[in-house]
């Protein structure tokens, strides 16, 4: 199976601070990843590396076969995109919102494909115009997805886009993921809490505790987990 | 004014100190500590001053407003927190001020060739931009960090580090510049401003005051302008590294 993003013994350290501890392996070309993993683990820091917010002090780590720090900074952030956790939203429409991707190039955002936009994250086009400052959680969420989505990434980052989000909205986010995989065939890695959702829509998973990658595999490793560390974790989060 | 006189304007000093004591303001000791100050720090600039009016040295000019950068360089540089080289920044835009408006007034013989024009009005554009660099500062630092996710969204998409920080450094800038300019509009309204009234104490024709006065206002609000501006393009580029990321604490 080919791999979107390859890791080759990645550490992060930020001081004396160890974040990230020899994370070896692939997230694969084409397919939805779930990360997982109590707070602090590391996940969103994992994230920001493929995303180029961050940088590896030791390791390296390709995308498409290609090692990451041969990209320019802003081609590499295009190709692989991220929607960031707390969904931030820029002063103004949700239009404004998601032109933002093409104003950074110089470029406009006809008004026809940002409706379609809408449309493909499941809101309809009255949103067009609403000040994103009066959109739910979930909203902004979408609204966010969408925004990420308008550079054409071959690669989407997801970072807990559903932890504040009620039980409807999270399903309508799981199931938003899944029509975004399988209509642009894009490679998904999405951190979440929720295992149920982790099981329901991930192909693979990624355990993470403390920095380092303690179990990986097909999803359903969360029904039987080899480890005893992901077996208490497992135990604890699932009930 | 009589030393006599000047002794009896000390009863203005009394009413501040009688109300910090009465109130419990605790401003006693700090009062104090101003009026001591000001009163040598005053009493010796007035003494140099007429040292280096006599002497009629362009090098004690020189040395004069050096003083006078370095003094509101170290003043400004505090609130510079956690910019890389902020000392550099502020002296570097701090003298860009100084020679661009000396440049203009002394070029087109707007003020005399002579100390008693150049360091007193240097002193004034010098100050004004101190004050600009410390509220830009101010400001510009607590925008970066109120607004960090904006700036990680931008740089996420593929923005650039200026794009990035853009709306922060615009907003810093705006802040600091408003003072001066709402200054300017109710000026001779609400208030005469020092200069001025100085001139027209010790005797100088109104209007004259008024063109002088004209003249430092226009230079404030350039200093003003040039300050912010420069000391933003200079501060924002070591919030990041060179690839594009914020710079880790």
């Amino acid at each position: 199976m080919k791999s979107a993003i390859r890791f080759n013994h990645v550490h992060y350290a930020v001081d004396d601070q160890v974040i990230l501890i020899n994370i070896t392996g692939s997230f694969y070309e084409g397919e939805i990843t779930t990360l997982v993993g109590p707070s602090g683990a590391g996940k969103t820091t994992l994230l920001k590396i493929c995303n180029g917010l961050l940088s590896p002090k030791s390791g390296e780590i390709y995308v498409k076969d290609k090692p990451i720090r041969e990209y320019p900074p802003v081609e590499l952030r295009r190709f692989v995109g991220m929607a960031l956790q707390s969904a931030p939203m820029i002063d103004g429409s949700v239009y404004k919102n998601l032109a933002l991707p093409l104003e950074l190039q110089g470029k406009q955002l006809p008004e026809n494909q940002a409706k379609d936009l809408l449309k493909d994250v499941g809101l309809s086009e009255q949103f067009l115009h609403r000040n994103s400052r009066d959109l739910s959680g979930g909203q902004r969420q979408k609204v966010s997805i969408a925004r990420t989505l308008v550079n054409r990434p071959q690669i989407l980052l997801l970072d807990e886009i559903t932890s504040s989000l009620d039980q409807v909205s999270q399903k309508e986010i799981e199931e938003l993921i899944v029509k975004i995989n399988q209509k642009y065939g894009v490679t998904i890695v999405w951190i979440t809490h929720n295992l149920q959702q982790a099981l329901a829509v991930g192909t693979y998973t990624w355990v993470m505790m403390e920095g380092e990658v303690v179990e990986a595999g097909k999803s359903h490793l969360l029904n039987s987990p080899a480890n005893e560390r992901v077996k208490q974790f497992v135990k604890g989060e699932m009930g | 004014m009589s030393p006599m006189a000047l002794s009896i304007s000390l009863v203005f000093v009394l009413i501040p100190f009688v109300l910090s004591k009465t109130f419990k303001l605790g401003l006693e000791k700090d009062t104090v500590i101003a009026v001591v100050r000001s009163i040598i720090q005053l009493f010796v600039v007035g003494y140099v001053l007429k040292f280096v009016f006599d002497s009629e040295s362009i090098i004690y000019s020189l040395l004069m407003v050096g003083v006078m950068i370095i003094a509101a360089t170290e003043n400004a540089r505090k609130k510079g927190g956690p910019i890389k080289g902020i000392t550099w920044k502020v002296a570097v835009t701090i003298i860009f001020i100084e020679i661009l408006t000396q440049s203009i007034l002394l070029g087109f013989h707007i003020i005399p060739h002579t100390a008693q024009y150049i360091i007193p009005i240097s002193g004034m554009v010098i100050g004004n931009s101190m004050v600009l660099a410390i509220l830009f500062l101010n400001r510009f630092i607590a925008e970066t960090k109120a607004h960090i996710d904006q700036t990680e969204l931008i740089l996420s998409l593929g923005g650039t580090p200026k794009q990035a920080i853009h709306s922060q450094l615009i907003t810093s800038i705006k802040a600091s510049m408003i003072p001066t300019i709402e200054s300017q509009k109710t000026i001779g309204l609400v208030q005469l401003p020092g200069m001025m009234s100085g001139q027209i104490i010790a005797g100088a024709n109104p209007i004259h005051a008024v063109q002088f006065q004209l003249l430092v206002l226009f230079l404030l609000l350039t200093a003003a302008a040039v300050t912010s501006i420069m000391l933003g393009l200079l501060s924002y580029p070591t919030l990041f590294n060179k690839q594009m990321q914020i710079e880790q604490k």
